[in-house]
C-alpha cells in the first residue's frame, strides 16, 4: 500500500513516495508528504505505521538540528543514517518504531548516498531502494533501467517508469507521488505525480 | 520463517597450514526479496582476528559494533590486541548476557593465535562455543555447507588450495539455499598478509 522508493544518480540522489493516508479501508487524505527535509542536503522518506512515523522522524531532525547547533557543523549523510539506525536498535528490544526509511543526502567530499534503513533497525547503503508492496514493482524496473552516473532527467523518467507500473499493476495502488531531490545545492521537493487531486474545500 | 532465517546468510571459516580462511555469501533479503548483494558479514577485528556474524542483519549489526567498543577498550588497557581464543570467550559472554532475550545470531570467528596457529570457532545465539580444528559453518546454507566442506577438507592445506577449497564448498552450498547467494567473499589470512577476494557464482 505505501509506496517508498529512491536511487542515488550522478551527483544526486531522487525519493518518491506516495501521498495516501489511509486507515483500513479509508483514504482520511491523498496529499500527505511522507519525505521530511531532514536537514539542507537530506532527505529522509518514511513508510510505515503513521503516528510512528511523523513522530520517528521528527524525533530524527530535531536532534540532527541540535548536532548542528552544538556542534557548529551538520552531520554527514552516513553519520545521520547511523544515529538514526542506533535509535531504532535501541527501541527495538522495548518498544519498536514500526517505520521503514530511506535516507537520501549529499555531502560535498562524498557527493550523493541513499540508505536503506529497515523498521528493525537493519542498515546498508544502496543505490536504490523500495518499500512495501510497491517495491516489487519499482524494484524490478530500477534493476532493468538504472546505470550509474544518470542524470536527473534520466533519473525522474525511470521514476515516473515505476510510478506508472505501480499504479497499473498493484491492486490498491495510491493514486499520488511526491518527488524530492537532493543535490549540492540542498534538498528541495522535485513535482508531485497526482492522478486524484483532493476537492477544493468550500470556505466556512 | 524463522528469525534466524529472516536474512538469509552463509558463512564459513577454514583452517589450513599456518593459515585460515573465512567466506561468506554477498545476499541481504527480507525473506523471499533481495535487498542488496553487496553485504558485508565478515569483519576485521584485528590484523589476525576475524568475526563472520550470520542470522538477523540488524543484530549482527549491534553485535558488531559492541565488540569493536569491547575489543577497543582492551587495547587501551592492555596495549596489545586480543588472541583469537580470547575474542570468543568474549563473543560467548555478551551472547548469554542476553539469555532470556537473545541476538539472532550464529557468529563465526577466525584467527591466528600464539605462534600463528590458526584458530575458527562458533557458537550458537547464546553464546555456546562450538571449537573445530577444520571448519566451523553458519547460516541458512549451514547443512550443505557441512556437507561440501566435509568432502572437500583436506589437512594441512596451502593458501592457494585452501582458498579454493572453501570458495567451491560456499558456492555449491548456496547454490542450493534460496536464501544466501550473489556472490561470496572469501578472506585467506596468512601470518603476512591478508587476502580478500570476491567471487563471483550464481547470481540469484
Amino acid at each position: 500500500m505505501e509506496c517508498v522508493f529512491g536511487l542515488v544518480g550522478h551527483d544526486f540522489a531522487v525519493v518518491a513516495a506516495d501521498t495516501s493516508a489511509v486507515h483500513s479501508i479509508l483514504v482520511h487524505k491523498s496529499n500527505e508528504d511522507k519525505i521530511m527535509i531532514l536537514d539542507s542536503h537530506k532527505l529522509i522518506a518514511a513508510s510505515g505505521e503513521s503516528g510512528d512515523r511523523v513522530q520517528f522522524t521528527e524525533y530524527i531532525q530535531k536532534n540532527v538540528a541540535l548536532y548542528q547547533f552544538r556542534n557548529g557543523i551538520p552531520l554527514t549523510t552516513a553519520a545521520a543514517a547511523n544515529f538514526t539506525r542506533g535509535e531504532l536498535a535501541t527501541a527495538l528490544r522495548k518498544n519498536p518504531y514500526f517505520v521503514n526509511i530511506l535516507l537520501a543526502g549529499y555531502d560535498k567530499e562524498t557527493g550523493p548516498s541513499l540508505y536503506y534503513i529497515d523498521y528493525i533497525a537493519t542498515l546498508h547503503k544502496v543505490d536504490k531502494g523500495a518499500f512495501g508492496y510497491g517495491s516489487y514493482f519499482s524494484l524490478a524496473m530500477m534493476d532493468r533501467h538504472y546505470h550509474s552516473g544518470m542524470t536527473v532527467e534520466e533519473a525522474i523518467d525511470l521514476v515516473d517508469k515505476c510510478i506508472m507500473e505501480i499504479r497499473s499493476r498493484l491492486v490498491v495502488a495510491p493514486p499520488n507521488f511526491v518527488i524530492k531531490i537532493v543535490d549540492k545545492d540542498g534538498a528541495r521537493e522535485y513535482a508531485w505525480r497526482e492522478s486524484v487531486k483532493d476537492a477544493a474545500v468550500a470556505s466556512a | 520463517m524463522s528469525i534466524f532465517e529472516y536474512n538469509g546468510s552463509a558463512l564459513v571459516a577454514m583452517v589450513g597450514k599456518n593459515c585460515f580462511a573465512i567466506a561468506s555469501d554477498r545476499r541481504l533479503g527480507v525473506q523471499l526479496q533481495t535487498i542488496a548483494t553487496d553485504f558485508q558479514r565478515i569483519s576485521k577485528i584485528h590484523d589476525r582476528v576475524f568475526l563472520g556474524l550470520s542470522g538477523l542483519a540488524t543484530d549482527a549489526q549491534t553485535l558488531y559494533q559492541r565488540l569493536v567498543f569491547r575489543h577497543k577498550l582492551y587495547q587501551l588497557r592492555e596495549e596489545r590486541d586480543m588472541k583469537p581464543e580470547t575474542f570468543a570467550n568474549l563473543v560467548s559472554a555478551i551472547l548469554y548476557e542476553k539469555r532470556f532475550g537473545p541476538y539472532f545470531c550464529q557468529p563465526v570467528i577466525a584467527g591466528l593465535g600464539d605462534e600463528d596457529k590458526p584458530f575458527i570457532c562458533t557458537m550458537d545465539s547464546i553464546g555456546a562455543k562450538e571449537l573445530a580444528k577444520d571448519f566451523v559453518v553458519a547460516g541458512t546454507a549451514s547443512e550443505s555447507l557441512y556437507g561440501a566442506c566435509e568432502s572437500m577438507f583436506k589437512q594441512d592445506m596451502e593458501p592457494e588450495e585452501l582458498f579454493e577449497t572453501v570458495s567451491q564448498a560456499l558456492l555449491s552450498s548456496v547454490d542450493r539455499d534460496c536464501l544466501s547467494g550473489w556472490g561470496g567473499h572469501v578472506y585467506v589470512v596468512t601470518p603476512t598478509e591478508v587476502k580478500e577476494r570476491i567471487l563471483k557464482g550464481r547470481m540469484d
